[in-house]
């Protein structure tokens, strides 16, 4: 399902999806749940180029994110970690958009982009340290182009449109995407970062993964019309997308950054997807969803799908799948290891970074409580 | 040295600052052609183009956000909030973003913007155009809150707060932007003195004045005033609210034992009940008297007609200043002393 844009350029064109039914099926793909491949116009064209080797990468990763995740889940259980936000079921739009860009492409993600994190090259050993406490945010973000992921809800679009208006005023074809979910949509950080980014014609993606729910919320609570209709009332073209299907995640993408790479501005998409668990491990969703609808998206699984397909094709066999799972329990370890073997820094350096330069007040509260603490040693 | 107005200093730092730096830009409301409804950026984007001085959308939060990420991009903005008021539709953005993503990225991401205000009242205007909200951004680490009370000091500030990899709330008294200083344009930023540090607008003996932004122009014409009663008043602009230059202010209430605080923002947690705890703190057996505030009352800023009644006047810090040099107000019988009219009036 493609929105397309009403901009004075093309003058009225379709204005939306009027009259769809903006269900989760009412949506462009390329897997069916099943694994098997359907054409659609819109997206076909942009992975005709997709090869082997990539898509074992695609799949790879996915894997990878879901061992990462069910690691996350455990490590909270067991007390190494103060919370975790889980990502299963999302794996193929966090894996497949974050597989589509270039290395000079900056994200903006949310907390619950893991996959995004793991495409862009973070280690995971590393951010887990974020989640355990240790860290406000465990990566470096200059060698990776990926913000520090965003709690407020929603704020990183605005940093993600000025950083695209940075990235057009220095000429350059680099694209900033920022990632959020169905909730982000009603906050006016998120509209407002539409208007700035059609306004300008600024080179950023929006990707929308609508997971349904927004902790207990429904996406029916923040949206009566599908979200990707939206977007064309700020003169930002859009996709509706299955975002649990990795193929239509990667086309869905590419179109977006092609748009931007060739100065068309912005693109919005948003990728109908599923959070099979609960939104943070603090969370019971039991209180809120019945567990039949969980079953029937568990049936829907990214992982399954792409590995029916790519199977199917003779991508995959048993053994590719065995090292797969060999190196998801290898990452697994690393992540475990790093958080057991953990060091929690010393207190002085809560003081470090507040200011970039010296700042007498602080400094002056600083070297206080070393005082205060050194009178303990003594 | 030229003679400007605070505004057209201002103007002038802008666009040395656009000269110097190609990655220093201007964002805000109205600034482009119209030149900002203070004109404080009249002709920036006729001589810089529109590219680098944008006029942008009605969103406060938006221009703060997108400037965040110009900043990552390696950008210096330095955004325009039209009015005091306005501020807050960007606060979350201003508290929870820029002052905290150094932090947050353990210093790998500066925030090298500026955040300029037009700022306070006695203009006359309607409501939400005159608000004092300092309190706020100094309350939170991360920024670093200044504000200028002279075409000189603005002038140099504004390219210094733009030179800073530390994010910059920049309050520009407006009721002072059409007064006229002598302005030295040859001035190089990085050898003033850097703007954390208070200065001493007029040597005195007997009480010490602590003060900012419009109000240091209402502090010095007290201090005039009491010289005619032999009263020799010294008077601190504090130029930087984060940090306060502690320094300054101690030596002064040290030398005079005896302190008014004023300011037009609400007392009620303001940057006076932290100056007053401060020197409390660290003046202890040097004060003569209590501290006194002088300050806008806890109330929302009121209609223009009554304005006289809530930005301290000269006459308000004057009673003050008797009260801390525990004497009669002259013309006003039964002046208290500084012990029966305590610090703390509620």
């Amino acid at each position: 399902m493609t929105y397309t844009q009403t901009t004075p350029e093309q003058g009225a064109a379709d204005r939306g999806p009027t009259g769809t039914r903006g269900d989760v099926d009412d949506v462009a793909r390329l897997l069916e749940p099943d694994g098997t491949r359907v054409p659609d116009t819109d997206l076909d064209p942009w992975i005709t180029d997709l090869s082997p080797h990539e898509l074992r990468a695609l799949h790879r990763d996915m894997v990878l994110t879901r061992r990462v995740d069910a690691e996350g889940v455990a490590l909270q259980r067991q007390g190494q970690l103060a919370l975790w936000a889980p990502c299963r079921g999302q794996e193929a739009v966090q894996v497949g958009t974050a597989h589509a860009l270039a290395p000079g492409d900056f994200v903006f993600p949310s907390y619950r982009e893991h996959g995004v994190l793991l495409g862009r090259g973070a280690k995971p050993a590393d951010y887990v340290l974020a989640w355990r406490g240790e860290e406000h945010s465990a990566y470096d973000h200059t060698t990776i182009n990926a913000a520090p992921p965003q709690i407020i809800i929603g704020a990183q679009s605005l940093h993600a449109t000025g950083w695209a208006m940075g990235a057009q005023r220095d000429g350059s074809t680099d694209v900033a995407v920022a990632y959020y979910g169905d909730g982000a949509t009603s906050q006016g950080d998120v509209n407002e970062a539409m208007v700035f980014a059609s306004s300008f014609r600024a080179p950023v993606v929006f990707v929308c993964s609508n997971n349904q729910w927004a902790i207990s919320e429904p996406v029916t609570v923040q949206a009566k019309y599908p979200i990707a209709g939206r977007a064309p009332g700020f003169g930002i073209p859009s996709m509706r997308i299955d975002g649990n299907d990795a193929l239509a995640c990667v086309a869905a993408m590419r179109w977006a950054l092609d748009r931007a790479r060739r100065g068309e501005g912005p693109s919005f998409i948003e990728a109908v997807t599923y959070r099979l668990g609960p939104h943070t491990t603090s969370d019971d969703p039991t209180r809120y969803r019945d567990a039949d609808e969980v079953e029937a998206w568990t049936r829907r699984d990214p992982i399954a799908r792409l590995e029916a397909y790519l199977r199917a094709e003779g991508v995959l066999d048993d053994s590719a799948l065995d090292e797969v799972a060999r190196a998801a329990d290898a990452l697994a370890v690393e992540v475990r290891s790093a958080c057991i073997g953990a060091t929690t820094r010393s207190p002085e350096t809560m003081f470090d970074h507040v200011y970039a330069e010296p700042h007498a007040g602080l400094d002056r509260q600083r070297a206080e409580y070393v005082d205060y603490l050194a009178g303990f040693e003594k | 040295m030229t003679a400007l107005t605070l505004g057209s200093a201002i103007n002038a730092g802008l666009s040395q600052a656009l000269e110097n730096d190609d990655k220093v830009l201007l964002m805000g409301e109205d600034i482009g052609k119209l030149g900002g409804v203070f004109r404080v950026t009249d002709g920036l984007q006729q001589r810089f183009g529109a590219q680098r001085v944008i006029d942008s959308p009605l969103a406060e939060a938006g221009i703060v956000g997108a400037a965040v990420g110009l900043a990552l991009r390696g950008y210096r903005p330095v955004v325009e909030i039209q009015f005091d008021g306005f501020v807050y539709p960007a606060f979350d953005q201003i508290v929870c973003q820029v002052a905290k993503l150094h932090y947050r990225s353990n210093g790998r991401i500066r925030m090298p913007l500026v955040i300029r205000i037009p700022w306070a009242g006695g203009v006359g205007a309607a409501e939400h155009h005159s608000e004092s909200p300092e309190a706020y951004f100094v309350h939170t680490a991360g920024l670093r809150v200044v504000a200028p009370s002279t075409p000189q000091d603005a002038y140099v500030m504004l390219q210094q707060a733009i030179a800073s990899d530390d994010p910059v709330i920049f309050f520009e008294p407006k009721r002072l932007y059409h007064s006229k200083g002598e302005v030295d344009l040859d001035a190089d930023p990085a050898d003033a003195p850097p703007m954390h540090l208070a200065r001493v607008a007029r040597e005195g003996t007997d009480a010490t004045i602590v003060t900012y932004g419009a109000q240091v122009r209402t502090a010095l014409d007290a201090a005039l005033a009491a010289e005619d009663e032999g009263l020799s008043l010294e008077v601190i602009d504090l130029r930087s609210l984060s940090p306060i230059d502690m320094n300054t202010v101690a030596a002064s209430v040290r030398k005079t034992g005896r302190v008014v605080v004023t300011h037009e923002a609400a007392r009620q947690a303001g940057v006076g009940a932290e100056l007053v705890a401060s020197i409390t703190e660290q003046c202890f057996a040097y004060l003569e008297a209590p501290p006194q505030r002088v300050t806008g009352h806890d109330i929302p800023y009121p209609p223009s007609k009554l304005e006289k009644h809530h930005v301290p006047d000269l006459d308000r810090i004057l009673f003050a200043v008797d009260r801390v040099l525990e004497r009669e107000t002259p013309g006003m019988p039964g002046g208290a002393s500084a012990s029966t009219v305590e610090g703390g009036v509620r």
